[in-house]
């Protein structure tokens, strides 16, 4: 077989159970193209030697018929994951060196499943951005070119790494996380397919936090039916992550029917942004074409506090992060700063923190102190967990009247250039996240399928947003929304 | 709300960064572009709306009061940029 790079879980998984080729041909080929690829800057902490070990041992296990479900299947592994023994830094310098000693559920759970990990994924720095200009390791660049332009574009953040190199076929798939959309712009950008699973589905035990209560791992993958396997060997409960649910994780991939008829899909008149460019608009009504041609039923809902949820994630992702950033003291791991004679502790942690956490990093953690801090803690921070109350009560709403899913736009337009919005205000660059923010402050599981490209033949994707818990009905949704939409463009390889 | 140069040095202070004098009046500046996006969060009526503690309706799971983990100092050490006879080395705290 050749270009065993470019198959997909499902399709590798059965060519292996099949005998057609082995853990160590597919892993050989990642591991040629990642070191074809470094232009994209996708794979940061490359692992061939782990990677064929596990590959040897997954052809074992298949030959003695022994095969876990991800058996043999090479993946990418987001740098927010602790990996025990393998540089595990957050793409940030105040992590610069961390080897940790232990390994977090997600990854373990996926060596469990016999997949093979072929290295890190570049992201942004603590997952804070959207479109990967964040990371200590340099930008990430998006395997996507406009027509007849060479100007770098960017694959969105922050799972921006796992992005581009599961669009480039550096991996068959990887890991990534989402706390305003981490996961789904970045698929939407790069005509990939990201879940980002009900809070508490996946444990977070070992990711390095950025704002607990909305941070989810998830897959990144080339198919629905793909985010379908993996997401069932990622999911699950975890005595470590008091969050996690304690609930059983269905076979997803026996769910995907692609039969979707009666079902009730809502249209929320929210989600329809003044300017949002004529394409968007476009692909929404495409979309919900598809889903009535289906069988679904579509119905227009509203969702009256959109509005208010980026502002509210703004105040409460920065505090939570400011809180769990406050371990990088240069104490216990990474980096700390050369003292100069007379410093005491304070300066101590004032430099090291200065120099190893990076520019967008310093703001969120300052802003979130200034938030949580006497005399304002009320005003901003107890007036968004209300205001996230009530976001939360209009999904409820409109599931209590009996819709099975919600269908938006995954992203407000294609992914913009490199450096582009370097002169823009902060605010512009959170935009980005202005459809996918809301699911993760009401806890929902969403998922952007790719389906259509714009006139500079970028991609773009539809975001559909589930009930809680109920992953396997929403994947069965966005497959069929998958096959409708025959979505099955490549990035023309230029680097 | 608006935030001045000596309130940024503040909050500064409060987050243990060190930020250069002159770097003070750009930071004061993104703050107010920050705070006046989350500005528009007063515009929401939340009388009587209790503020969000769980996301999930789930009562947080207990575990038996035991010791279950320990007797790794080595590893726990292993990634101190200075550890010095099984203990995390500071500059001195105390005078």
């Amino acid at each position: 077989m050749s270009d065993l790079n470019k198959l997909g879980l499902a399709e590798a998984r059965d060519a292996l159970r099949k005998g057609d080729t082995t853990s160590v041909e597919l892993t050989e080929a990642c591991l040629k193209a990642i070191d074809a690829a470094d232009a994209l800057n996708a794979f940061v902490h490359k692992t061939p030697e782990i990677a064929l070990e596990r590959a040897k041992a997954a052809d074992t296990r298949i030959k003695a018929g022994d095969a876990p479900s991800m058996c043999g299947l090479p993946v990418g592994i987001k740098d927010l994951f602790c990996t025990k023994g393998v540089d595990s830094q957050a793409a940030s310098n105040i992590l610069k060196g961390f080897k940790p000693e232990y390994e977090s559920t997600v990854s373990q759970k996926l060596v469990d499943a016999g997949s093979v990990m072929l290295g890190k994924l570049n992201m942004d720095e603590f997952a804070m951005g959207s479109s990967n200009e964040t990371s200590a390791y340099g930008d990430v660049v998006s395997p996507w070119r406009r027509d007849g332009s060479d100007a770098k574009l960017t694959p969105g953040g922050s799972s921006g790494g796992s992005a581009a190199a599961v669009a480039a076929d550096l991996c068959l798939a990887a890991t990534g996380t989402d706390t305003g959309g981490s996961i789904r712009q970045p698929a939407a950008f790069t005509g990939t397919v990201g879940i980002k699973p009900t809070y508490g589905r996946c444990s977070r035990w070992g990711i390095v936090a950025f704002a607990s209560s909305l941070d989810q791992a998830g897959p990144m993958t080339k198919s629905v039916r793909d985010a379908a396997i993996m997401l069932e060997a990622m999911a699950g409960h975890d005595p470590k992550d008091s969050t996690s649910a304690d609930l059983a994780v269905p076979d997803f991939e026996a769910m995907l029917t692609g039969d979707i008829k009666g079902k009730k899909i809502g249209i929320p008149k929210e989600y329809r942004m003044e300017g949002m460019p004529a394409e968007i608009e476009n692909l929404w009504a495409d979309g919900t074409a598809m889903l009535k041609d289906a069988g679904a039923e579509i119905v227009d809902i509203s969702l009256p506090h959109t509005k208010y949820a980026l502002p509210a994630y703004y105040v409460i992702a920065p505090a939570e992060a400011s809180s769990n950033l406050a371990r990088y003291d240069g104490v216990r791991y990474g980096h700390r700063a050369t003292l100069e004679a007379g410093d005491g502790i304070t300066e101590m942690y004032e430099k090291t923190r200065a120099q190893g956490f990076g520019h967008e990093v310093q703001r969120r953690v300052m802003v979130g102190t200034y938030v949580l801090s006497a005399g304002f803690y009320d005003a901003y921070y107890n007036r968004a967990r209300r205001v996230r109350t009530l976001i939360k009560k209009d999904f409820e709403d409109v599931f209590a009247a009996g819709v099975d899913a919600i269908l938006t736009p995954a992203t407000p337009s294609a992914a913009f250039g490199l450096g582009e919005m370097t002169d823009a205000d902060p605010v512009q660059m959170y935009l980005n996240d202005v459809f996918t923010v809301t699911v993760n402050l009401a806890g929902l599981p969403g998922i952007s399928v790719p389906a259509g490209l714009d006139a500079q033949g970028l991609p773009l994707g539809l975001q559909l947003i589930g009930r809680p818990w109920e992953e396997g009905d929403l994947l069965n949704t966005a497959y069929a929304l998958e096959q409708a939409a025959g979505f099955v463009a490549k990035p023309g390889k230029w680097w | 709300m608006s935030i001045d140069q000596s309130t940024a040095a503040k909050v500064a202070k409060l987050a243990r960064i060190k930020v250069e004098e002159d770097a003070l009046p750009a930071l004061a500046d993104e703050f107010n572009t920050i705070l006046g996006f989350i500005e528009q969060l007063n515009e929401v009526d939340v009388e009587g709306v209790e503020p969000m503690t769980s996301v999930t309706p789930q009562r947080l799971k207990r575990r038996e009061d035991v010791v279950n983990d320990g007797n790794q100092q080595d590893k726990v050490l292993s990634n101190a940029p200075d550890a010095r006879e099984g203990f995390f080395a500071v500059p001195k705290v105390v005078e």
